[in-house]
């Protein structure tokens, strides 16, 4: 799967309805730099149910906060509903790995490093995973360097973690309990046969999974018209590339 | 009343071997960086506050850095930050990998003069076994197990900033990138590049006094119109796409001893001007 749509509905489409879907009841979203798909999930969850969004690397008086420090009190302190990682590596304990593939430190390719992940992952408390290539490079069965871990013994103080992993194929959601990911959805056209050949590690699956639902006319006029003008602003080349919209002056 | 000079005097103050702290985007002091680069500086100890853009980049690209630490190094939408992948992979950089708020939080124990500060997640990081320096203890207020990782603080030889105004006394008006402040306050020195140098007193201003670095830490200011180019300065312009671009490909290249010669010049005004 690549570029094409689903009918009318793009691929881009189709995962900002699926991330916004994630983010029920949440108060306020953040969502770090480099991630347009999920900037424009959590806006458009914005749009139907008026939650905050931080979205960094946006200058909009909105999402302004105070320098680089405030993001990260905020989540210590409990202010951070959900936000959304990624990973070079991602394995079935949901550890993710941002450091680099082979032994650390001289690592065989290194990678940019943990960013905030190592804390955030442990105080937000719902963690998206999103990483559109969905292949076994990516989804190992154990990560080469855990920057993140997925889960935590007793007795590690953690209110956050791993909730859903979204990519170009399905959806899954993690069960804390037993460290283990399970199929919620694939998308339309994609077989489960497909996502277990292009899984480098174990998961539940239902033997017939749902497929995941598109975006209704209503939703789709949403991520058309605001959402696509405020995510240009944070990602010019996104909004043009996907929606044709220019960030406004 | 801090010293107004040059960028290259600046530059000169900053030693061999000191640990310097760098801020992340946006307001990156690229000026100060190519002139560190211009004057040779070696062993410098970078530590990124809290990830590293072009600057640092540009730095290890030059062979001016020993040791990086930085919670990540990356030339963001423009991929990977080719002379620090390539050098932490050979081995020619020392790297302590770090995660961001574990910066903020040394840097504001610096701040204070307090020895170390605690931190809650990590536990369970590989990061953890790379970095000795990291402990972990029980938390002493907490009759049940909870581990918390403790921090040494961050006291950098010397902040290198850029910012949108100084004035002649040295204060920097750092608008609402709180950090800088942070940054500041903990180094033990601070050196700074400003977009402008306006005249009187930028304390005296109620709008803008609250969002100063103090002249009390500010060694030296030098006016540096474009000081972040081709890295953003928003309320005065925004990253230049193609040189980005023409960085990336011509580091890539260069970090990989395959031609990119050029790497250097595509980020310095004068030749960048020139080639077009």
């Amino acid at each position: 799967m690549s570029a094409e749509a689903f009918g009318d509905v793009r691929r881009e489409e189709l995962l900002i309805h699926v991330i916004c879907g994630l983010l029920d009841g949440c108060r306020h979203v953040a969502v770090g730099t480099m991630s347009p798909i999920p900037g424009s999930g959590a806006l458009l969850a914005r749009e139907k149910r008026g939650m905050r969004v931080t979205v960094l690397g946006s200058d909009l008086p909105e999402h302004r906060s105070d320098g680089g420090m405030e993001l990260f009190d905020m989540a210590g302190q409990g202010r951070m509903d959900a936000f959304f990682l990624s990973g070079g590596q991602i394995d079935g304990q949901a550890n993710i790995n941002l450091h680099g593939a082979g032994a650390y430190p001289n690592m065989k390719v290194r990678w940019s490093g943990a960013f905030g992940s190592a804390y955030l992952y442990f105080e937000v408390p719902r963690v998206i995973l999103f990483r559109e290539e969905h292949s076994p490079r990516v989804f190992v069965e154990q990560v080469d360097f855990i920057s993140a871990p997925g889960v935590s013994p007793p007795g590690v103080r953690r209110r956050g973690g791993p909730h859903a992993l979204v990519t170009e194929l399905c959806l899954m959601m993690f069960d804390r309990e037993r460290a283990r990911f399970s199929l919620a959805s694939l998308h339309p056209g994609v077989t489960l046969e497909e996502v277990r050949d292009r899984t480098g590690f174990d998961f539940d699956a239902p033997e017939e999974p749902p497929t995941t639902g598109l975006p209704d006319a209503e939703t789709l006029a949403l991520i058309r018209g605001p959402v696509a003008h405020k995510i240009a602003e944070a990602y010019p080349e996104f909004g043009r590339a996907v929606f044709g919209v220019e960030a406004a002056a | 009343m801090a010293m107004i000079e040059s960028v290259e005097a600046l530059a000169a103050r900053v030693p061999d071997g000191a640990l310097v702290a760098i801020s992340k985007e946006p307001f990156v002091p690229m000026a100060l960086a190519r002139a560190l680069i211009a004057r040779q500086a070696r062993d410098l100890h970078v530590v990124t506050v809290p990830v590293g853009r072009l600057a640092v980049d540009a730095l290890i690209g030059a062979g001016c850095v020993a040791t990086v630490e930085t919670s990540g190094v990356s030339l963001s939408e423009y991929g990977q930050a080719p002379f620090f992948s390539a050098a932490v992979k050979e081995g020619r950089v020392r790297v302590k990998d770090a995660t961001c708020p574990a910066v903020y939080a040394a840097m504001q124990a610096g701040e204070k003069g307090a020895p170390f500060i605690p931190i809650r997640g990590v536990i369970g990081s590989d990061l953890l076994k790379h970095r000795p320096d990291w402990k972990v203890i029980q938390n002493p207020f907490e009759a049940d197990e909870d581990p918390i990782v403790l921090l040494p603080a961050i006291q950098p030889d010397v902040a290198v900033l850029h910012v949108a105004e100084a004035d002649r006394f040295g204060n920097l008006w750092v608008g609402g990138l709180h950090h800088l402040k942070t940054i500041a306050h903990a180094a033990k020195r601070t050196v700074a590049t400003a977009e402008r140098i306006v005249e009187g007193n930028l304390a005296a201003d109620p709008a803008k006094a609250p969002n100063l670095v103090s002249d009390l830490y500010v060694e030296a200011v030098a006016e540096a119109p474009g000081g972040a180019w081709p890295m953003d300065a928003p309320g005065f312009y925004g990253i230049d796409d193609a040189a980005m671009r023409a960085y990336a490909a011509t580091a890539r290249s260069a970090s990989r001893g395959e031609g990119g010669e050029g790497w250097l010049d595509v980020i310095t005004p004068a030749q960048a001007k020139a080639a077009q």
